[in-house]
């Protein structure tokens, strides 16, 4: 069975503005997924509405053989703990006035009962578990106590990915988290993501409008273009002679800046 | 000059004067009833009307009670009744401002309504009214103008949250699996108290105006109160003769607005400068 299937979404905002149309996609779990596109085809749209951030007008989703969202609490517990999300905006997904444990901790402070998987001993303090995080996604445990406008940019998103982690999510969504930061920056948190999907098995479905960063992390593209899947390809395939005249525009465009 | 070092002797001085005159007003509240030379209400009908004097610093009413520690013992009055009708519209205003922020939807649009219709009237003619029906007394004086204020911390409070809405760590804080409840207290609140705090001390300045203004027309505290509103009206009949009567409540009044001001403002800047530097 397939973790994720997603069958004819469809979500328009206005009579005109149709953000989703007909989006169906199956996902199995473990592995990287992307999904590329130009500004304004519905890459937001599909992860707000995968998080249940926002409604949709037609068409049905199923996580682990569950709607989305889940209508029962119990299952809709389950569903937030184990789907989580990265942000382009790692300042504006930071609290300001917190300090950076309180930030990471928040998922798990919300599930008392989980036991995540890399805390090997019992009774850590709770400073001691976000130091082990931040480990985790590469930063110093020192870090900490210090507030988000202490950091640079792609230490903010460091921040937020191990917010997102901390459950041990089967499923992260990442809406651009690449965007806002300069290129050598990008790679590096290119390649924490891929790090970390290759330790835990989660799935990662990775949104950007940038094709290098989706090639280089993932195995599977989706090219999304006013909200209509136009080409689905293997990452191997990339430079195949079929591709989508859309898919080959934006390699072209990305070899040239 | 190093950063974040700020004693007491580096202050700009402002700053300085404005510590002054809160510490001053704060020991007038707390030790009033020890600097208090007589009773504020001891009627002595041999000694009315004094001018300034060694035994009546700032010499006697009518009655011939002492004005100095009817000044005192206002001050508590005015400024305590300042601060409770504050609080108490910040008690009121903040939930309402934080459910149709956070709601928004139909909740959010029956709250505005009712907004809307009150502000159609000014404050001092609805809190005029308001005293007018319920009866002339302090206590009523302050339900009056919680009714009309609370609507200044709604709308502060909505508006806020509208904006902190759009901000992704609110996001986060759903998909987190946080109660509202619990998003506001870790997202909404720090970021709303700073405010609610310097814009109330400005407003416990315009409301020590209104509950005086309003005592003055005889609507709030009743003559024989040493509330400062009310000793203006006691001393308008005798004002061509001795104007002392109503300078010194008026002049008492007159300062503490200016010191809530001045601390507003002051408070002002400096959650304005936190924030500036937490933005960077
Ligand atoms: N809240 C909204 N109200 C109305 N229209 C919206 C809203 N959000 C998105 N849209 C519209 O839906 C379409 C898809 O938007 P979406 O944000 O999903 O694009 P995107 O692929 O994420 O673009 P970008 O790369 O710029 O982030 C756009 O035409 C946009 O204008
Ligand atoms: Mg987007």
């Amino acid at each position: 069975m397939k973790t994720l299937t997603i069958e004819k979404l469809t979500k328009s905002y206005a009579k005109e503005t149709v953000a989703l149309d007909e989006f169906s996609l199956g996902i199995d779990q473990g592995g990287c997924i992307g999904i590329v596109g130009e500004s304004g085809s519905g890459k937001s749209t599909l992860a707000r509405i995968l998080l249940g951030l926002e409604s949709f007008d037609q068409g049905q989703i199923l996580f682990k053989g569950l709607q989305i969202p889940p209508k029962k609490k119990k299952d809709y517990r389950d569903y937030r703990r184990d789907v989580q999300m990265v942000f382009q905006d790692a300042t504006s997904a930071l609290n300001p006035k917190l300090p950076i444990w309180k930030i990471i901790l928040e998922p798990l402070d919300n599930f008392k009962e989980v036991k995540p998987s890399f805390i090997k001993e019992d009774g850590l303090s709770r400073k001691a578990v976000a130091s082990h995080l931040l480990e985790m996604v590469g930063l110093e445990r020192e870090f900490v106590d210090r507030y988000p406008y202490q950091l640079s940019g792609g230490q903010k998103q460091r921040v937020s990915i191990a917010r997102a982690i901390s459950l041990e999510p089967s499923l992260l969504i990442c809406d651009e988290p690449t965007a806002s930061l300069d290129v050598t920056v990008q790679f590096q948190i290119l390649e924490l993501l891929k790090k970390l999907q290759e330790e835990t098995n989660m799935t990662i479905l990775f949104i950007s409008h940038d094709i290098r960063a989706v090639t280089f992390l993932c195995e599977k593209i989706v090219v999304l273009k006013q909200g209509i899947i136009v080409d689905h390809f293997h990452m191997k395939d990339l430079y195949k002679k079929n591709r989508h005249l859309y898919t080959k525009q934006l390699i072209k465009v990305a070899s040239l800046s | 000059m190093k950063k974040g070092n700020a004693t007491l002797f580096n202050l700009p001085i402002t700053t300085k004067l404005g510590i002054t005159l809160v510490s001053f007003l704060l020991i007038l509240i707390f030790f009033g009833e020890w600097i208090m030379p007589y009773d504020p209400f001891q009627i002595d009908m041999n000694n009315r009307l004094e001018s300034m004097s060694h035994q009546h610093w700032l010499g006697t009413d009518q009655l011939g009670r002492d004005i100095f520690s009817r000044i005192v013992y206002g001050a508590k009055l005015t400024i305590g009744l300042g601060v409770i009708t504050i609080i108490l519209s910040v008690i009121v205003g903040v939930p309402i401002g934080l459910i149709s922020g956070f709601s928004g939807g139909k909740i959010d649009a029956v709250f505005m309504r009712i907004i809307d219709a009150i502000l159609t009237f000014p404050d001092f003619i609805l809190a005029i009214a308001i005293a007018g029906l319920l009866g002339p007394s302090l206590t009523n004086i302050v339900i009056a103008i919680v009714l009309v204020r609370w609507i200044v911390y709604a709308r502060l409070v909505r508006s806020q949250v509208l904006e902190l809405k759009q901000q992704e760590y609110i996001l986060a804080s759903k998909i987190s699996y946080s109660s509202k409840w619990r998003t506001i207290r870790m997202h909404i609140l720090p970021h709303l108290i700073p405010t609610i705090i310097a814009i109330g001390a400005v407003d416990v300045g315009k409301v020590i105006l209104l509950i005086s203004s309003l005592s003055y027309i005889g609507l709030g505290a009743q003559p024989h109160i040493p509330e400062w509103g009310a000793m203006l009206n006691d001393g308008r009949g005798y004002f061509q003769v001795v104007p002392a009567l109503m300078m010194y409540p008026g002049l008492a009044i007159m300062l503490t607005v200016l010191i809530f001001h001045l601390l507003g403002d002051g408070l002002k800047n400096r959650f304005d400068i936190r924030k500036r530097g937490l933005r960077k």
